[in-house]
């Protein structure tokens, strides 16, 4: 059976303090009219934290449905590309539906239907929790609406029928950019209105307290089962653990488990790829940790990328899914605490990782992951020949055929 | 309860024997020039307070023709410091003007500093914010209250339908100048029907706090609006006006009519 870390509410570490703050981020910056219903979903979050049929209940759904644990494949032919000692993927491109986002949609609409709400909603980016959200409603039987930019329609219209197919229905939103950002807002506005009875699955580390935690608790089976797995494959060391940060939720649940269960001696080195875009000087890009400043942005304090009056500057990334002018603020804690390193990649950069894991191991990953496969080559160089890397391969790249083939990637 | 200069808070908007009319324009929609013009109307048309909103490029609580409006404003460079030389323009030359809340989102507040930000609103002629995504038990609403406290500035939060008793007393006890009542779920627009529920609502709220409560989100037509100020102090008006805002003459007719129809309800003191 899946190991679920539901870490128990008297865990100091494990949650933030009684207003949702990590350090100095986090909180709850909503319109009132939310403010009760975040409180109802926290006492919920603790009575399910405390109750074991509701772990039960999700780990056998993670099990059986999702298909966990999902194996730490060694790739070999990869490292020897990338030239270092072993590279090791976390398979989360093999869970249902493609991607991690499923074991945050399985924990959240058993938590809405503990909460006796029948119509869940939730924002999407890539698609990939929009359709994790929909096939998760479509197992339950609950009502599903998810907010989608025009944009992102355009980039991802596999998932968009995906999303039709499983019985949701996708709203477009045409507001800004009409990327996640606005996907976001549009979902929190129409939320606001259907408070009563709707559910909003916020599909990253982002959002009002609790989001956060609950998103990064449910994530963490990630970086659980891959502390297990190092300990069953006797792996004698590993140097360093990435995944990509757009949001945060793969790399807030891969990450956790290690801060808060391996001694700091102990720990590998961990890094979160954020996306550089064009170029961290062209100001195309999505890196609000690298070189973003705090602020308020949907409903959190955070860093955030904006504008000297305060408003959230539009991100770019070839990602969909990394394509996010904030981030989820506890990971603006592990960068204050020094807990986490956060690198920027390119476009560039993770198309050529793209295509190092596609031609040397048979796996096609997502375009947000490859930009954590992108901080390989710098690993070697860093850390030697010898050095040994985990890599979280959040999703499968089924999706970004389109983006990769106009990218003039792979055939001639 | 917190105690505000009644010479320069926005209470003394809500002192003039009659229901009052909040009137909500944005700064900076068309342009700078109509912004005024606008303003101008509000007082020809009879509003009691003004409130102006600051454009902001995520406005969460706002429906389509604010959030517009704001995007409109935010293309032509104008933000919370605009707003604010706006406000002392207007101040300075329309000094029998009523009380100005600016309606801002929390960040821009955050990106300016609680501290500059209230200074130059208070220096403006400004009377005090309404920040709707400030919850009122945070603890950056507390730095936030100090702040204007510290320049006489009011700060109004807002209470919902959802709102539960302790969350009301929060609400209530925060507050200075008014209770800012949201009657219905959602975001602010032009509604066809106002919550049934209304009168409960406003007895409840009246339960936590001795302010006046004014309420909103919804309210477009002078009827709607003779309707709320016959169950609370105060009806906001927002997307109703926004919308007419590029034209002063249909500004002021709107403005009019509804000021009109909540000024012929007598307030009872309480």
């Amino acid at each position: 059976m899946a190991d679920v870390l539901l870490p128990s509410a008297d865990d100091a570490y494990s949650s933030p303090d009684a207003q949702g703050f990590y350090g100095a981020y986090g909180g709850t910056f909503v319109p009132e009219t939310v403010m009760p219903v975040l409180a109802e979903l926290e006492a919920a979050y603790r009575e399910a934290q405390a109750d074991p049929s509701f772990a039960e209940e999700l780990s056998l759904l993670l099990t059986d449905y999702v298909g966990r644990p999902s194996p730490l494949y060694r790739a070999d032919r990869l490292a020897q590309a990338a030239g270092l000692g072993a590279v090791y993927l976390k398979r989360e491109d093999l869970d249902h539906t493609g991607a991690h986002k499923i074991n945050n949609t399985l924990g959240q609409c058993l938590l809405a239907k503990r909460m006796g709400k029948h119509r869940v909603i939730a924002e999407t980016g890539a698609g990939q929790h929009g359709v994790a959200t929909a096939t998760t409603a479509a197992l339950m039987g609950l009502e599903c609406a998810v907010f989608m930019g025009t944009e992102d329609i355009r980039r991802q219209s596999l998932n968009v029928y995906k999303m039709r197919l499983l019985g949701a229905e996708v709203v477009p939103v045409a507001e800004g950019t009409g990327t996640l950002a606005d996907a976001v807002t549009a979902a929190l506005r129409h939320w606001v209105e259907r408070v009563r009875d709707t559910f909003y699955v916020i599909g990253s580390v982002v959002g009002p307290h609790p989001y956060p935690q609950i998103v990064r608790d449910f994530q963490s089976v990630i970086g659980k089962e891959t502390i297990a797995q190092i300990a069953e494959k006797a792996i004698p060391q590993v140097d360093a653990v990435v995944a990509c940060v757009g949001g945060g939720s793969n790399a807030a649940g891969m990450f956790y488990p290690f801060i808060h269960d391996v001694p700091a001696a102990d720990r590998p080195l961990l890094i979160g790829a954020e996306a550089a875009g064009l170029g961290l000087d062209t100001g195309k890009h999505g890196a609000a940790l690298t070189k973003g400043t705090p602020g308020v942005l949907h409903g959190f304090y955070s860093y955030v990328l904006q504008d000297d009056a305060g408003n959230p500057r539009e991100a770019y990334s070839i990602s969909a899914g990394l394509d996010y002018p904030g981030v989820g603020p506890e990971h603006s804690f592990f960068k204050d605490q020094g807990l986490v390193r956060y690198e920027a990649v390119t476009d560039t950069e993770a198309l050529e990782a793209f295509a190092l894991l596609t031609r040397t191991e048979g796996i096609i990953p997502a375009i947000e992951s490859s930009h954590a496969l992108a901080l390989l080559p710098r690993l070697a160089k860093e850390l030697g020949p010898e050095a040994v890397v985990i890599v979280n391969v959040s999703g499968r790249g089924d999706k970004d055929m389109d983006i990769v083939r106009e990218a003039g990637l792979g055939i001639d | 309860m917190v105690s505000t200069d009644v010479e320069r808070g926005l209470g003394r908007g809500f002192a003039r024997g009659h229901a009052a009319l909040v009137a909500y324009v944005m700064a900076g929609y068309p342009d700078r020039a109509s912004s005024h013009e606008a303003l101008s109307a509000l007082v020809s048309g009879g509003a009691d307070v003004i409130e102006l909103g600051v454009p902001y490029a995520d406005p969460v609580a706002d429906g389509p023709v604010i959030a517009s409006a704001g995007r409109h404003a935010l293309a032509s460079g104008f933000g919370l410091a605009e707003a604010i030389e706006l406000a002392a323009e207007f101040s300075a030359a329309c000094p029998e003007a009523p009380p100005i809340a600016l309606m801002t989102y929390v960040n821009p507040l955050l990106r300016r500093g609680f501290e500059r930000a209230a200074s130059e609103a208070a220096e403006a002629g400004v009377s005090g914010f309404i920040v709707p995504d400030l919850p009122p038990d945070q603890p950056f609403a507390q730095k936030w209250r100090s702040a204007c406290e510290a320049h006489g500035l009011d700060t109004v939060f807002l209470a919902a339908p959802t709102s539960t008793p302790a969350r009301l007393e929060a609400v209530g006890a925060c507050s200075s100048g008014f209770v800012y009542l949201v009657s219905s779920l959602g975001v602010t627009g032009e509604r066809a029907t106002l919550a049934e529920d209304l009168p409960s609502l406003v007895a409840t709220m009246r339960e936590y706090t001795t302010l006046p409560v004014a309420v909103g989100f919804g309210v477009s037509k002078p009827e709607q609006a003779a309707k709320v100020a016959r169950v609370a102090e105060g009806v906001v008006v927002g997307s109703a006006l926004v919308r007419r805002q590029h034209d002063a003459g249909s500004l002021e007719r709107q403005v009019r009519q509804i000021a009109e129809a909540v000024h012929a309800v007598p307030i009872s003191p309480r």
